[in-house]
């Protein structure tokens, strides 16, 4: 008897996943989505605005800054999460008055139809399962205390001098109540700074939340398919020093995640990655090559107490305190979801011009025109939708609503609307931000839950989604970046569709 | 109004407002000299 030296893998089989000739492009919709919402106030002195402006501030900035950071409850009742996590309606925020947090939703839960928000102990056990290289350890305490409330496995345990020898050799802390460490990121090599513990805590993070969004999709949305493909979108540079960025963070998700049957490869486009990868999906799936594509993304650390000199100066309570992961089930065709459709994509060229009116026209009046469609046929748009609470104080202005203000001109200018129904059409087909300011997830993308039941079970016919990158951030180039995607109520009659193919192409 | 003919422009530009380019051309048309010019993200 011999020995086969090359057993079938026994863990999965992928059936039926090759091209299906002779027909046309497949149908596509979206299954569903859902997001984390990781409080971990804790790490928001290692967000890059703190890390560089808290030195300089001395203990008092320090103190002053631990003092105004939320705990979990409040996190979890802060009105714009609950709208993240699919359990408030956007438009309720209309009558909230703001600011926001003082404001709390009686009653909130930590899980709603979207999403969940997860505390910081359950970040930490996260995050010691994303570490594949035995860098991060937290002390023998608070890893027994890390077991014992998450019910995770055994957690990387080390004595206190051996933290705090990791730490006086460039490594990065981890804070949890107070200002002593918990635990520590040791760095990756000893020279390469793309393996430093600053770059290697953010890129576990990214690692963890995204591994959480994409477990919590797996576990709730009901799909026939296994995942056979993954996207990454998010913003970390993972790779050493000689391809700093390089990636691929989707398999490294996937594999923390428990996904078996997938493959996968990272999306960059600052921002806008997350719908460059919604297109990808669709693509993929409309081909026949695959059946089931996530797009997935963590959240950025860097990103944290971003402007918390603003919210300090406001009495604010520092409100970038969350780190956001998003998973998006990207499917063929199942006769109930909102169709994604491709026909309709429209991506900023480099010949376009990068003005709002110019970047607004090319991501909205021209794909809807193709298909016959008229601005004030979109039931809503959902744009950069960064929550106003967290960035006027910084003077970063309301982006959504400017956003809102030049779509609602192009539909004046078109002859829609007169001019003085701007503010009402702004109002009718938009909507208030709350978007964590986490670059990417705040892209357009946080309205998918809320798009999904809309325009499933709600009275929602179409929403655009539109997103901006800005590409000049990495000096390779002045230009900014920008791509929409229509998303479509399946069961809309084909007289009601717009285009020659009746949005055959989905 | 302000003159730009033969003045030093710095155009510094926001990227939810009117990016650094299209001042760029702004100034350049009224006779000014872009001398440094950036478009900055703040979300």
């Amino acid at each position: 008897m011999t020995t086969d030296p090359f057993p079938p893998a026994e863990t999965y089989t992928v059936t039926g996943t090759g091209p299906a000739a002779g027909r046309g492009p497949a149908r596509v919709v979206i299954r569903g989505v859902r997001f984390i919402l990781a409080h971990v106030p804790g790490l928001v002195a290692a967000g890059s605005k703190p890390r560089r402006e808290l030195p300089a501030g001395g203990a008092a900035l320090r103190a002053e800054l631990r003092s105004r950071l939320r705990s979990f409850a409040l996190a979890v009742a802060y009105p714009p999460h609950q709208v993240m996590i699919g359990s408030l309606a956007p438009e309720a925020l209309r009558e909230i008055a703001r600011p926001w947090h003082r404001h709390p939703i009686a009653g909130a839960r930590p899980r709603g139809p979207g999403g969940a928000i997860v505390d910081q102990m359950t970040f930490y056990a996260w995050l010691a399962r994303a570490d594949a290289a035995n860098l991060v350890r937290f002390t023998e305490d608070f890893a027994a205390r890390l077991a014992d409330a998450t019910g995770a496995g055994p957690i990387p345990a080390a004595s206190a001098q051996q933290i705090a020898r990791t730490l006086e050799d460039r490594g990065e802390p981890l804070f949890h109540e107070d200002e002593r460490p918990v635990g520590a990121v040791a760095a990756g090599h000893e020279q390469d700074e793309a393996l430093s513990a600053t770059v290697l805590l953010e890129n576990l993070a990214a690692k963890a939340t995204g591994a959480l969004a994409l477990r919590r999709l797996l576990d709730e949305v009901d799909d026939p398919d296994p995942v056979e493909y993954l996207l990454g979108c998010g913003e970390e540079a993972v790779g050493d020093r000689y391809q700093r960025g390089g990636g691929n963070l989707a398999k490294a998700i996937g594999e923390l995640a428990g996904v078996r049957t997938a493959g996968g490869a990272d999306v960059k486009a600052f921002c806008a990655a997350p719908l460059h990868g919604l297109l990808m999906a669709g693509a993929l799936v409309a081909s026949g090559r695959y059946r089931r594509v996530v797009v997935v993304a963590g959240g950025s650390l860097a990103k944290l107490g971003m402007k918390f000199r603003g919210h300090l100066a406001a009495g604010y309570p520092v409100l970038e305190d969350v780190l956001a992961g998003v998973a998006i089930d990207v499917g063929r065709d199942d006769g109930h979801s909102p169709i994604l459709r491709l026909d309709a994509a429209a991506v900023h060229r480099v010949g376009d011009g990068t003005a709002p009116h110019q970047m607004a026209r090319v991501l909205t009046v021209e794909p809807l025109r193709a298909l016959g469609l008229r601005l004030s046929d979109i039931d809503r748009y959902a744009v950069e939708l960064h929550n106003p609470d967290i960035t006027e104080p910084a003077g970063s202005g309301n982006v959504p609503a400017a956003n809102y203000q030049v779509i609602a001109a192009l539909a004046a200018q078109a002859g829609e609307i007169a001019r003085s129904e701007m503010p009402a059409f702004a109002e009718a087909h938009g909507m208030p931000g709350y978007s964590p300011t986490q670059g990417h997830i705040a892209s357009a993308i946080p309205y998918l839950p809320h798009a999904v039941a809309g325009l499933t079970d709600g009275a929602l016919r179409r929403v655009q989604l539109v997103a901006k990158g800005s590409l000049f951030l990495g000096r390779m180039t002045a230009m900014g970046d920008g791509i929409s995607m229509l998303m479509e109520r399946n069961t809309l009659r084909t007289a009601e569709r717009g285009g020659p193919d009746g949005g055959a192409q989905g | 109004m302000v003159e730009l003919k033969g003045r030093l422009v710095l155009a510094l530009g926001e990227r939810d407002g009117i990016p650094a380019p299209a001042l760029e051309r702004c100034a350049v048309s009224a006779g000014g000299q872009v001398v440094y010019s950036t478009t900055q993200c703040f979300v």
